[in-house]
């Protein structure tokens, strides 16, 4: 008995010290293998932890239920619209009807006023160059904005370049246009109007009802990019006396390289053709319709206009939420453009005394841009700041926040506590702030040139 | 009418929330479990039957495109890791 319970002992002690040694080894065989996790975890990382996407602006993921009806004419149904003679044809041109109608009725248009393009920039492209080269007998004079989209502003110089004559509208400090101005500027040579609905930079939503009836009453066509706006807040193009209206698909949840031209029938609205060909496309846009893009296309439409009102609360709701908490936790915070006429989605901040990149780079596990994509690869502030009049180092330090129908508050609250910290963390290495904190006015500094 | 019962809705309401769940992407899974919750909520005290039927047949319409998803999304991480293991070799 005695010699089991010793030697039971014994088998325990040196089961101890075994496991001890055993538990060293495997300790070292640990740590070993814990390195290797952290070297994988690391790889992994770069492929599984993708940051928040907060940039709602620049493109949007497509919805499920749109991916859904793109499928079976990616797949199955890949005939050409555009050929009268076979099923597949048929099959694909109903697709592609059911996808005007769809679109049509977003905006309150009739389907044969509704062309396919690639893009709102082609649609745009399309527009202005078409109008403005179909009527250069009796009218040469085009208005736009300076807050307009790259393509526009471009479409518009290359005009110049033809020998129009382009005025480029200056808007107020919140991002408006003034009606008295645009009122003034336009004469009887005056051929188009062109101002987008909702910028994509800052957020501002101009008068567009107002701006519909003032074109009206003098007989000038009135072409806007609503680009941003389409789906998100409602639409009537015969409310808004718009003549053109450019829609794009990666905008509303649709796939990329699809969008649409609104163009009116009564009173018609004649454009020459940027693209010439087979005659399709009431032969405003020649070439074959990307039946799966346009099917996609007129399934987000759709799903824009029962989903309006739900998305529209939700994104206020969020919206307000980032603003108040960033704006109770940090001072010197300005928003970019007026607080009232806006998409509530788009959010442009400027934060005093920290430099945009460096607080883009800081917030590296949140998607957001400083300024539009189009012109990101550039160092100069946007031209849309700019021209609402923002002080150079305020333009520098602005940052677009982007909120859509997927965004969370989790994202939201993580977004703003993560920006409150870093723009902390960056002011407390600035000497800028150090001398605000003084009570310097900085503005009162003569800098030395070296 | 046996299919718009009560226990019907609540089954239906139950599949789609389970279904859901399986989205791998973060912002679809959220947003898919967020509409069909809200959505059920609004449309609580509809009355009319034929609406009651239009929005089943929209339920069950969802309830098909949420499986038809996931195989695709299976399928997509599938060829991730099939890369991630290209790269290892």
């Amino acid at each position: 008995m005695m010699n089991r319970i010793i030697s039971s002992k014994l088998v325990d002690s040196m089961c101890v010290i075994s496991s001890r040694r055993l538990s060293f080894a495997q300790s070292a065989v640990n740590t070993v293998q814990k390195q290797k996790e952290l070297i994988k975890s690391r790889e992994l990382e770069k492929d599984e932890l993708r940051p928040l996407y907060m940039d709602f602006q620049a493109t949007t993921p497509m919805d499920p239920r749109v991916l859904d009806a793109m499928l079976p004419y990616q797949v199955n149904y890949y005939g050409n619209p555009h050929s009268r003679t076979h099923a597949y044809g048929w099959e694909s041109e109903t697709a592609m009807e059911k996808a005007r109608k769809q679109v049509a009725d977003l905006i309150g248009a009739d389907p044969r006023e509704i062309v396919f393009t690639s893009g709102a920039t082609e649609s745009n492209n399309m527009s202005i160059k078409g109008v403005a080269r179909f009527y250069k007998a009796k009218k040469n004079h085009i208005i736009t904005t300076q807050t307009e989209h790259k393509c526009v502003l471009d479409s518009c110089r290359i005009l110049e370049a033809e020998g129009f004559e382009v005025t480029y509208l200056p808007v107020k400090n919140n991002g408006l246009i003034d009606l008295k101005q645009l009122q003034e500027r336009i004469s009887p040579h005056t051929s188009l109007v062109s101002i987008m609905t909702v910028n994509n930079e800052i957020g501002v939503k101009q008068p567009i009802e107002e701006i519909g009836h003032l074109c009206r009453s003098k007989n000038v066509f009135f072409h806007t990019d609503a680009a941003q706006a389409v789906g998100k807040i409602p639409i009537n193009v015969n409310d808004w006396k718009v003549d053109l209206m450019s829609i794009s698909g990666h905008k509303i949840y649709g796939p990329k390289g699809v969008g649409a031209l609104y163009v009116r029938r009564r009173p018609r609205v004649r454009i020459e053709p940027l693209q010439n060909g087979g005659g399709q496309e009431r032969g405003l846009r020649s070439g074959t319709v990307p039946t799966p893009l346009v099917v996609g296309f007129g399934a987000a439409c759709e799903i824009a206009q029962q989903e309006l009102e739900y998305d529209h609360k939700r994104v206020t709701v969020l919206a307000n939420r980032l603003v108040q908490k960033i704006m109770s936790e940090i001072p010197d915070v300005v928003m970019n453009g007026d607080p009232e006429q806006r998409y509530p989605g788009c959010i442009n901040l400027s934060f005093a005394y920290v430099e945009g990149e460096s607080l883009l780079m800081a917030l590296k596990d949140v998607a957001l841009s400083s300024g539009s994509a189009c012109t990101s690869a550039s160092l100069e502030p946007s031209y849309v700041l700019r021209a609402i009049g923002a002080d150079e180092d305020l333009a520098h330090s602005s940052i677009r926040f982007g909120i859509g129908r997927f965004t969370t508050e989790e994202e939201v609250d993580y977004t703003v506590e993560k920006c409150i910290q870093q723009v902390k963390r960056l002011r407390e290495m600035s000497p800028l702030w150090e001398m605000v904190q003084e009570g310097i006015d900085l503005k009162s500094i003569k800098w030395t040139q070296h | 009418m046996a299919a718009s019962s009560r226990e019907h809705v609540l089954s239906l309401y139950r599949l789609l929330l389970k279904e859901s769940k399986k989205f791998p992407s973060y912002n679809y899974r959220t947003y898919a479990l967020r509409r069909v919750r809200d959505a059920f909520r609004e449309n609580r005290t509809v009355e009319d039957p034929k609406d009651v039927e239009e929005l089943l047949r929209r339920a069950r319409d969802s309830l098909a495109l949420i499986q038809r998803q996931k195989v695709m999304e299976k399928h997509d991480t599938q060829f991730t890791s099939a890369i991630l293991l290209q790269r290892c070799r």
